[in-house]
């Protein structure tokens, strides 16, 4: 994936290209409204976009959104929350241990391959129909990328560094703590950004499965009382909310990377 | 899935510790597992005995109505990832060549790539009905993200000689996109349909265990609704098998051809 940064920098001129992006949506929504409007597409199956916009109230006022937000917002806090410390412990011990990396690392790799979210059934049996079915489904699909960019960042620390704690005589836990760690806590960033990800797709696709919990249940909620145009709403703000995350993550990620 | 980057490779102990280090971290998974099976300490079947689980996978593998849904299911990711992966090659195209279009539109797809693709489903219900269709078009909304971008980054990293090689012997835009631009960026082409792959699966899978009557999925759920773990397990364990080696297939076929180049 490229920077969204990279994007946005560009030449004289610069404020074009975007303009007509988003006009051109802009314009795909008008049209989609004709259409409907005319009666060319079904307004059972499509809503008119002027209606989704006005059930925005709808879902705010009658459906408690924000509580929901809250409730989805504190799953994602806890399932990041484990993930951070589990991978990084789990990652630190495998540099720590070649042995145990050699062992495991491809596996650890695989499994960040390996279609987790379809465990949700096996979660929902254990924890039964409970948040805690979807922070676990969070945690586990967070997990890889976490271990496997904790190993990278600390494998990576340069050896001037290392030989710099070698000549304070630092000891082992000081040397894990004042050099290698600060070195790798941009890559691990990387993992933990990756991981939170997983956790919340992961979490919001459970939520939506199992109907129960936060901002995924509203939508299969609404869908399932034939609320159109409020479950396009719905789906909308859920949009919104990942992305207003992915980007707050993104700029957290700058900042914690040195400037060179 | 995820970018997890390249495994390195540590010079350290020798083959055969590590060989028996993984078989003595499985037989220990195996052990706690049984024993906890074992020990009443969960509601009974939540973690069945390793031997029902082999009996419920050879009794899977052993059927055909397995064998039918497992088709149903790889026939919606074939038909996911032809449209969502060829869909995303051309507009990867399209915004890698273009500079205006790239930074007119591909800020959006960056932004919905990684949003939960799910939470569309009772839309696309609505737009192609109950059956596979909305599986494949589930599946295809997934795979179309990651192809699109991995493409689209691709072909901006494309050797600058190449393009003005293509230029200079007056190559038409179809001869520049099957003699240069597909070519010299095949690994992000393979990385991106890896990827896709993934998302696929995931996307028809999920859509199943959600609304279906046939299917994978439709059995996983089927299975948790009424309560057969064993055979929970037995499908859980075949599917992550299958998706790690068509993964690692992928992965190969990207190696391969580097193997051969040199």
């Amino acid at each position: 994936m490229i920077g969204a940064a990279a994007l946005r920098r560009s030449s004289p001129g610069r404020f074009i290209a975007p303009a007509v992006g988003f006009a051109a949506i802009a314009g795909a929504f008008a049209l989609g409204e004709v259409l409907v409007q005319i009666g060319v597409i079904d307004r059972y199956i499509v809503p008119p976009p002027s209606e989704v916009i006005a059930s925005f109230y709808r879902i705010v006022a009658e459906e408690r959104v924000f509580t929901r937000f809250l409730y989805t917002a504190g799953e994602c806090l806890i399932a990041g929350v484990l993930l951070t410390l589990f991978g990084i412990a789990g990652g630190v011990l495998m540099h720590r241990f070649k042995l145990l990396q050699q062992a495991i690392e491809t596996w650890v790799a695989a499994l960040a391959a390996a279609p987790l979210v379809l465990m949700y059934p096996l979660f929902l049996v254990i924890f039964g129909r409970s948040m805690w079915t979807m922070v676990i489904m969070g945690f586990v699909s967070g997990l890889p990328p976490v271990i496997l960019k904790t190993i990278e960042g600390i494998a990576a620390t340069r050896e001037v560094l290392i030989n710099v704690g070698r000549s304070f005589k630092l000891s082992a836990s000081q040397q894990f703590w004042k050099i290698l760690f600060p070195a790798a806590l941009p890559t691990i960033f990387v993992g933990v950004r990756l991981g939170l990800i997983f956790a919340l797709i992961n979490i919001v696709g459970t939520e939506f499965l199992i109907n129960f919990g936060g901002l995924g249940h509203l939508i299969a909620d609404l869908a399932e009382r034939y609320d159109l145009a409020g479950t396009y709403a719905a789906i909308c703000f859920v949009i919104l909310v990942s992305i207003l995350f992915f980007i707050a993550l993104e700029k957290a990620e700058r900042w914690l990377r040195p400037a060179d | 899935m995820a970018k997890t980057g390249r495994l390195r490779q540590t010079a350290a102990p020798r083959i055969g510790q590590v060989t028996l280090l993984r078989l003595a971290v499985i037989l220990g998974v195996l052990a706690v597992w049984e024993f906890l099976a074992h020990s009443g300490w969960l509601y009974r079947d939540v973690v069945p005995s390793l031997l029902s689980i082999a009996r419920a996978l050879a009794g899977l593998l052993g059927s055909s109505e397995f064998y039918f849904n497992l088709g149903v299911t790889a026939a919606e990711i074939a038909a996911a990832l032809a449209i969502g992966g060829l869909s995303g090659l051309v507009v990867g195209i399209l915004l890698g060549a273009n500079r205006f279009l790239s930074r007119a539109f591909e800020i959006y797809l960056y932004y919905l790539g990684p949003t939960p693709k799910i939470i569309f489903f009772p839309v696309l219900i609505m737009w192609f009905g109950v059956g596979p269709e909305s599986k494949v078009a589930l599946g295809t909304l997934s795979c179309f993200f990651p192809v699109a971008l991995s493409v689209a980054a691709g072909m901006r990293q494309i050797d600058k000689v190449l393009i003005r090689v293509g230029a200079s012997f007056r190559a038409s835009a179809l001869q520049m996109v099957l003699k240069i631009y597909l070519p010299a960026m095949r690994h992000p082409i393979i990385n991106g349909f890896r990827l896709g792959f993934g998302f696929a699966l995931i996307g028809a899978l999920l859509a199943e265990t959600k609304l279906s009557n046939k299917g994978v999925g439709f059995l996983i759920i089927n299975a948790y609704s009424t309560f057969d773990m064993p055979r929970m397990y037995a499908m859980l364990i075949v599917l992550f098998v299958l998706a790690i080696g068509a993964n690692a297939l992928i992965g190969r076929l990207g190696a391969l051809d580097r193997i051969k180049r040199l």
